[in-house]
């Protein structure tokens, strides 16, 4: 007899999501047992697995029938967000995916096993599509995750480049720990932005408590210094180690031109005289490049 | 190909909408400050080199989307009679204005990827791409990959 | 209008209100220096805060105002670079020296009148 495949298939489908949707209620329930069985989920009450449970069983039966994995994939992404803060893991994730894969398995092995070819056939059906939806709910889960952590290393890296106003018009970044390229351009903007808010007039940028800086970091270093001089602020560099300073050096940094000063607290004199608040020997008008 | 803008420059007025294309077309694809205005400059000017030596020409603007980074790619293309000195055209003089005054090494110094090929024939085509790694992990592995 | 010029006592205040194209861009060249002349002003201030982008040629053209003007007497200072442009314009290297620049109107003000005091010192 000639089939073809796809049909066959399709057919079959629609046969065994029928059964399956007919058999909801207590598929729904076996599965929910099992959860607890393998003591996954422990953060969530009962009443929410039963409720995401449900939600899920009819998305994966949904699935299984239109074959459709993009319904699927933004289920999956908006239940990993309501998740994720929740504290679920990946593996309870996958965990109770591949339960309910097998729940479900095993009801069509009952339902079908005194026919084994037709059994067969319906495995060969489900199988693929059952896996594939196992794929997508794990990725989303996963690639959600990623999602999250990212945003809460941006606002870790905010949180961290603080730009500190000291007085009117006097602008005090400390920074500390690991500068990289990333933290130096979110710094410069940061930086700039508060330049605008506050019409600082000086900046002192510390880096006492940074050890170590490679050269792009460097050259990042020095263009916010020059960025800061358009919008009409002059910076002083302080806390810089030797390093740091050779680092410059080998840049071809005019270190005569940037204003450095050893520590931060000769910085600070340092800054507040050129804002006014001290006795001004020397008010250099503002050029757009000393 | 979808989503390409392209802006015809024939006089010195195109390049305010060139520059506004170029800034649209980054915002939407999400590249963070100060990128838009990066390449927008960047448009300015190889826009302005044909507008000024050669009378007529157009920017493409192509956004592209890939699994760890977004980018966009901007071609400028005239077909006027190109330059004969690429090298001299490339390089800074002295004064710091540009070579010859394109203003093309500046507008290399902005973008990621630069290339230009330029031939009496078929006259000049500037290539330069800006990208973005999606986030923090794409961007850790293609720092790994790279170290090897 | 794309520029605005006012002028406050020895001083032209020129407000650039849009992106402009290079044609504009001379033309506001060609004002200021007439202005200058006309009214014997002592200092200019050009508000670029409207700009976002300023490129090579904007570069060149406030480098050229600057001079003109200085060669007829008035200073000249720059407000109102956006922090953006800014980066652009360092990182493109763009030669800046010679151009004075200050946060906002009131600074560039301020500044000006420092500087055209220190001019009378002078003894003109």
């Amino acid at each position: 007899m000639d089939r073809e495949p796809d049909n066959d298939a399709s057919s079959l489908l629609q046969e065994l999501v029928a059964y399956l949707r007919d058999r909801r209620t207590e598929l729904r329930e076996e599965w929910a047992r099992r959860i607890s069985e393998a003591e996954l989920l422990g953060v969530m009450s009962e009443e929410e697995i039963f409720s995401e449970a449900t939600e899920v069983y009819d998305n994966y039966v949904d699935a299984l029938e239109t074959g459709s994995i993009e319904t699927l994939r933004t289920y999956a992404r908006e239940l990993s967000e309501r998740i994720i803060p929740r504290g679920v893991e990946t593996h309870e994730v996958l965990g109770i995916v591949l339960l309910l894969r097998d729940v479900l398995a095993r009801s069509l092995f009952a339902r079908y096993q005194e026919d084994p070819e037709l059994l067969n056939r319906i495995l060969d059906a489900y199988e693929p599509a059952a896996n594939r939806i196992a794929v997508t709910v794990g990725v989303s889960f996963v690639e959600e995750r990623e999602r999250v952590i990212n945003e809460q290393q941006e606002s870790l890296r905010e949180l961290s480049t603080p730009v500190l106003q000291l007085r009117e018009r006097l602008l005090i970044l400390p920074i500390i720990g690991v500068l990289d390229s990333a933290r130096a351009r979110q710094l410069t903007e940061q930086l700039l932005g508060a330049i605008q808010d506050k019409r600082a007039r000086v900046v002192v940028i510390d880096i006492t408590g940074v050890a170590t800086i490679d050269r792009t970091v460097a050259n990042h270093l020095v263009q916010t210094v020059e960025a800061s001089r358009l919008m009409g602020a002059s910076t002083i560099l302080t806390g810089l180690s030797s390093e740091i300073a050779q680092t410059l050096v080998d840049l071809g940094v005019d270190l005569g031109m940037m204003r450095t000063v050893g520590d931060l607290q000769g910085g600070l004199e340092e800054a507040e005289r050129l804002a006014g608040y001290r006795d001004a020997e020397d008010q250099t008008p503002g050029d757009a490049e000393s | 190909m979808a989503g390409d803008v392209r802006v015809a420059i024939n006089a010195d007025a195109d390049l305010v909408e060139a520059r506004a294309e170029g800034r649209a077309m980054a915002e939407r694809l999400g590249f963070p400050r100060p990128d838009p205005t990066l390449i927008a400059t960047a448009i300015s000017e190889v826009a302005r080199n044909i507008v000024v030596h050669v009378g007529q020409g157009e920017i493409l603007l192509r956004p592209v989307e890939e699994a760890d980074r977004y980018g966009l790619v901007v071609i400028a293309r005239d077909e006027g009679a190109g330059i004969r000195d690429l090298e001299a055209a490339l390089r800074d003089d002295v004064s710091g204005r540009g070579g010859l005054g394109l203003g093309l090494s500046g507008a290399r110094r902005l973008m990621d990827e630069f290339d230009i090929e330029s031939t009496a024939d078929s006259g000049t085509i500037v290539t330069m791409k800006k990208w973005r790694m999606r986030d923090e992990l794409a961007r850790l592995r293609a720092e790994r990959r790279a170290r090897g | 209008m794309s520029v605005a010029i006012l002028r406050q006592g020895d001083y032209l205040i020129a407000s650039i209100r849009s992106d402009l194209s290079d044609t504009q861009v001379l033309e506001l060249r060609e004002e200021l220096s007439e202005l200058v002349g006309e009214v014997r002003a002592r200092g200019i201030v050009i508000d670029v805060a409207a700009l976002d982008v300023i490129d090579s040629f904007v570069a060149r053209s406030l480098r050229s105002i600057v001079m003109t003007a200085r060669l007829r007497g008035a200073e000249t200072v720059i407000v109102g670079i956006q922090p953006d442009v800014a980066i652009a314009m360092v990182q493109f290297r763009l030669n800046l020296g010679q151009l004075r620049v200050a946060l906002d109107l009131d600074e560039a003000l301020a500044l000006l009148d420092r500087l055209t005091r220190r001019d009378v010192g002078d003894g003109r």
